[in-house]
């Protein structure tokens, strides 16, 4: 166990979990944008593969990272449209919508990949940029300031996002919407345009969940993020809607991971308990969750349809 | 019907871009889910464990608790239900049958009732807790299966596939139509679907589910205990999943369980599509019967597009999901199901419920009714 | 509230139900009427269970006797994608590798037995000559099935039981051969003498592999193996972290097994850490990096089974591909530099694994 208190093996555990946190925290985030104004996504995982799948192929023909992130976002505003449609146009149910959406995008990306490109074939992967300065500061500077672009906007998302939603009308109105949608229709603010708006934010953001996830890794494969978005979704609860408690169970799960993952290495876990240990993220949130005891409440209107 | 062409459309658009003939595409998923005897058993074998995650789900709303939780509650019954068998190998099948599928009960209902636990006495969201006790649900499957459970011959010869060995003979579910595959499980699943119907709405527990579900608050000052009643709506709703499971064990021709690394390779994702069998069932256990027939018919048929056309089964996947997502917003569909719901909805905006009973924020985390699910795949 | 107005509103409410209960009732029957309508007309239009399209069944089955007349008709059932770069794709590329005319037909990514059982009777009714069940955990069904077709063989792995039936080959690959062979080489090519394996679970051919690379790498040198199972098989993300893990305890050379081991080759492509694989030819995933691959020519036994299809048995042995016979390649990646000696090395390793002088630990 003592070798796992040593500085490079403890900064090497948290720059992983942070990594691992990026993904998590993008979608989770745009599933609270959504949430909060009444709108539930169970498509997320869905729309991360299929954006993963679009940024890939692009870097994959044109090697322009920039690309690949430009057209993993416009596929995560497509799909957020889509879904807008379906859910405040058509008033369809939110959950079977949202599972149509996710077993079209996990069928699809793969069907594309497979048609398209055949076999797992590496492509670049989004430089780690160093913070002049800050990261030159020991062991502080490489657990936090070596990471890539998407990461740093992700965690620069948190105060934005909470920013945003408790101090701007927009955020106003959707937490309105989110809590009494008939009331705040009476008020004059149209609860389709601002469910819309958030789930088109929603779906964005999950969209950069995904290229970041795929560009970060390098290379493309079947069902690539294999259950991702659903613990995100998971992680909207956590967090108790609020950005930053999301970003605390991002952060969570992806340390305790990492933590699992340099324990194996080390052999602090023995292999025949490999399986037990790789549970650990999961329990470990439930038994944060029990000891925090956060008395919260969801949006009232959560997955209510509205019609005026 | 928009709606419905839209979705025939883009299904058709993805089997012509791969090369193959929409018309025998859409012919070879109908015949493959209706069109014989053969494909009735096996679309009403492939719906049984949707409609018994369906059912439970169901039973759970009206209680307002949203139980995601299927998959891992699926692993868990077949696991106990699997090594029940182990244990006791030549027990009579007019005995074992029961005693597995109890087993499967008990298994489920276990992993059911821990998340139920969490919600009603520390204010753990249950949507957080079934996804989660999801996951771990695999890693105890991959463990016991390659570990206590596995295979002696196995090891023996040093393969070390993470399964069973073939589970005795007498818990094998008997076949009901001779010459096909329909087992007795899809008649079990049948009657645990009224079973539950007649909880909810014949029995003191099922009013207590509905009353709780409706206002805790006033179900509490009537004396209901609100706390025991979630974790019984959440144990019941596992219950069902866990008795899918041992089914999926005991009705399939393998015999034995075995695990790929993933949920959906025991499962068939059913701890999920069973939501949303559950969801086009408008959330009652006996309409579930008829969605999961259709759903399990789409599942079905789809497998058979697949090798007919020799598409790749990612196609079959992705047409599933249109078709879904198109079925869920044509109207009739939307209005079926928002009729239901809003009916229960009524009660809520009476007189008698203030602002705070909008959101029952008391001992539960004010889970506002819904019908959401998903579980990781 | 009292209790009588309480009752009364569930009364109310109950009421309503039923009544939207029975305008359901009746969409639900017109709906699912006309479906079944539907599908008894378009089974009464189409075929019958022998599929409409051309390209899968054309010929009646032929004799199993006739030497290379028509082709040959192979169907494959598997789990995980075509496209895996691992277990599935290496029985596509053998199949498609046979001496002989052979037409394929495929299904993947059928990884709930359910629906692999619907998918090989389907093949075996359609008059398939074999049916190769790539999956373990098809075992099973196959046990049910095979006796129904007494005609057509049925090919299983990996596995090494035919549960005594005579038209059930089994094949298993011994993975522990080429793991122990390729650990030799780790172990001579480590400078830091810390070599990292990324695993999924500890089951199967991937702890087979696994426990001979460490076996033989040991064997060669003073090296210490630092195995990690990530629990997933899939979770490319988690494979990637764990060769992280590995890299920051100053591991230089790295192998996996499993579909996810993709991840892990990225992060090895970025620190300059040489990479063996296993189950397919991984030197796509880096031309530099990539040192050897264990291949799994699976082709080797399938003529095997050929030739005694031919000859009229249609199964009962189980298969083992092996460095002997020639099924397990050790495929090296010529831009990659061996040292001196490692090489001649490598051959005696085989060699001796080949006598049985060396025991690979498996």
């Amino acid at each position: 166990m003592s070798e796992f208190f040593t500085a490079s093996v403890l900064v090497a555990t948290i720059a992983s979990a942070i990594r691992l946190a990026t993904p998590y925290l993008f979608a989770a985030l745009g599933e609270a944008i959504g949430q909060r104004s009444g709108v539930l996504n169970l498509g997320v995982d869905g729309v991360m593969l299929l954006s993963a799948f679009g940024s890939y192929y692009t870097v994959l023909k044109t090697d322009n990272l920039w690309f690949g992130v430009a057209v993993g976002m416009g596929i995560g505003v497509v799909m957020g449209v889509i879904y807008a449609v379906v859910t405040v146009s058509f008033h369809a149910q939110q959950g079977i919508s949202g599972i149509g959406i996710f077993l079209f995008g996990l069928g699809f990306s793969d069907l594309l990949f497979q048609e398209q490109v055949g076999t797992p074939k590496p492509i670049s992967k989004l430089p780690k940029i160093e913070i002049p300065l800050l990261s030159d500061i020991p062991h502080i500077g490489e657990m936090l300031f070596r990471h890539t672009l998407m990461t740093y906007i992700a965690f620069l998302l948190v105060p934005v996002v909470t920013y945003m939603l408790m101090r701007t009308t927009f955020g106003l109105n959707i937490r309105a919407v989110g809590e009494n949608p008939e009331a705040a229709d009476s008020l004059g603010v149209s609860v389709a345009r601002t469910r819309y708006a958030t789930i088109i934010i929603g779906n964005l953001f999950a969209g950069i969940a995904g290229t970041s996830l795929v560009l970060g890794l390098g290379i493309f494969q079947n069902n690539l993020t294999n259950g991702q978005g659903f613990i995100a979704v998971a992680l909207v609860y956590f967090g108790a809607w609020r950005p930053v408690g999301i970003m605390g169970g991002a952060l969570l799960y992806g340390l305790v991971s990492a933590t699992v993952l340099q324990w194996k290495v080390l052999d602090i876990i023995p292999t025949s308990a490999s399986d037990l240990a790789a549970m650990a993220p999961a329990l470990l949130t439930i038994i944060v969750l029990v000891v925090v005891a956060n008395r919260v409440h969801a949006p009232a209107a959560l997955t209510r349809d509205f019609d005026r | 019907m928009l709606a419905a062409i839209v979705a025939f459309a883009c299904g058709a658009i993805m089997l012509v871009a791969v090369g193959a003939s929409p018309i025998d595409g859409f012919r070879e998923l109908v015949s493959g889910a209706f069109g014989g005897g053969d494909q009735l058993a096996q679309t009403a074998n492939r719906a049984t464990p949707l409609l018994l995650v369906g059912a439970g789900i169901a039973v759970a709303f009206r209680a307002s608790v949203v139980n995601i939780g299927g998959e891992g509650q699926i692993i868990a019954g077949a696991l106990l239900a699997a090594a029940t068998a182990q244990a006791v190998p030549d027990l009579p099948s007019i005995l074992l049958i029961p005693v597995v599928l109890v087993a499967g009960i008990v298994g489920g209902g276990i992993w059911g009732a821990i998340p139920g636990a969490l919600k009603a006495y520390a204010s753990v969201n249950e949507i957080l807790s079934t996804i989660m006790m999801n996951l771990v649900a695999i890693q105890v499957m991959n463990y016991l299966l390659r570990g206590p459970m596995i295979d002696p011959f196995e090891v023996e010869n040093g393969t070390r596939i993470p399964q069973t060995e073939r589970l005795s003979e007498n818990a094998h579910l008997p076949i009901l139509v001779d010459g096909t595959r329909l087992h007795l499980g899809v008649l079990i699943a049948v009657i645990a679907a009224i079973a539950a119907y007649v909880i909810l709405w014949r029995t003191p527990l099922g009013f207590r589910l509905r009353a709780v579900g409706h206002s805790p608050e006033a179900a509490r000052a009537a004396g209901i205990p609100v706390k025991r009643s979630v974790v019984s709506a959440l144990a019941i709703s596992g219950a069902l999943a866990g008795l899918a499971g041992a089914i999926l064990v005991f009705g399939s021709e393998a015999h034995r369980m075995g695990t790929d690394g993933s949920s959906a390779g025991f499962t068939g994702s059913a701890g999920f599509n069973g939501i949303v069998a559950a969801l086009f069932g408008a959330l009652h256990p006996l309409w579930t019967i008829p969605s999961s027939f259709l759903f399990g018919g789409l599942l079905t048929g789809a497998t058979q597009l697949q090798r007919a056309l020799q598409v790749p089964s990612a196609l079959a996947i992705a047409l599933n999901g249109i078709v879904v997502v198109f079925v869920v917003s044509s109207e009739r569909v939307r209005d079926r199901i928002n009729s239901v719901m809003n009916a229960r909805r009524e009660f809520d905006e009476t007189p008698s419920a203030t602002p705070d009973s909008a959101h029952p924020a008391d001992d539960t985390d004010g889970a506002a009714p819904l019908e959401a699910g998903g579980a990781s795949p | 509230m009292t209790a009588t107005s309480r009752s009364d509103n569930f009364e109310a409410e109950a009421l309503e139900e039923g009544n939207t209960q029975m305008r359901i009732n009746k969409r639900w029957l017109r709906l699912t009427a006309v479906l079944f309508a539907f599908g008894l007309v378009a089974a009464a239009c189409g075929d019958s269970d022998d599929a409409a399209p051309a390209e899968t069944t054309a010929a009646p089955a032929e004799s199993t006797e006739a030497p290379a007349a028509a082709p040959l008709k192979v169907a494959i059932v598997a789990p995980s994608a075509s496209d895996d770069l691992a277990f599935t794709q290496s029985m596509v590329d053998a199949v498609n590798a046979l001496n002989r005319d052979v037409e394929v037909a495929i299904t993947d990514g059928t990884f709930i037995v359910e629906e692999a059982a619907v998918a090989i009777r389907g093949y075996a009714e359609d008059g398939y000559d074999i049916v190769i069940a790539h999956g373990t955990q098809y075992g099973g069904s196959l046990q049910e099935i095979a006796p129904d077709f007494p005609e057509v063989t049925f090919v299983w792995g990996t596995s090494a039981d035919t549960f005594g039936l005579p038209n059930v080959f089994a094949y298993a690959p011994a993975a522990d051969e080429g793991g122990y062979v390729l650990g030799t080489v780790a172990a001579q090519m480590t400078e830091s003498g810390v070599i990292g394996v990324v695993g999924p679970i500890e089951a199967g051919d991937a702890v087979a592999y696994i426990n001979g690379f460490k076996a033989g790498a040991e064997a060669t040198g003073d090296v210490e193996v630092n195995i990690t199972y990530t629990g997933s098989f899939g979770d490319v993300a988690l494979a990637a972290e764990a060769a992280e893990a590995h890299v920051s305890n100053d591991a230089d050379v790295m192998t996996g097994s499993a579909q996810m081991v993709v991840g892990a080759v990225g992060v090895a492509s970025d620190n300059g850490v040489f990479w063996f694989g296993t189950q397919a030819n991984q030197t796509s995933l880096d031309d530099d990096l990539v040192v050897a691959s264990q291949v799994y020519h699976w082709e080797v036994v399938l003529e095997l089974m050929l030739e005694q299809i031919d000859a009229g048995v249609l199964g009962g042995t189980a298969y083992e591909i092996n460095l002997a016979n020639g099924g397990l390649v050790l495929e090296f990646n010529d831009a990659v530099e061996l040292p001196a000696g490692v090489a001649d090395s490598i051959d005696a390793t085989v060699q001796g694994i080949i006598d049985g002088t060396i025991n690979t630990g498996a």
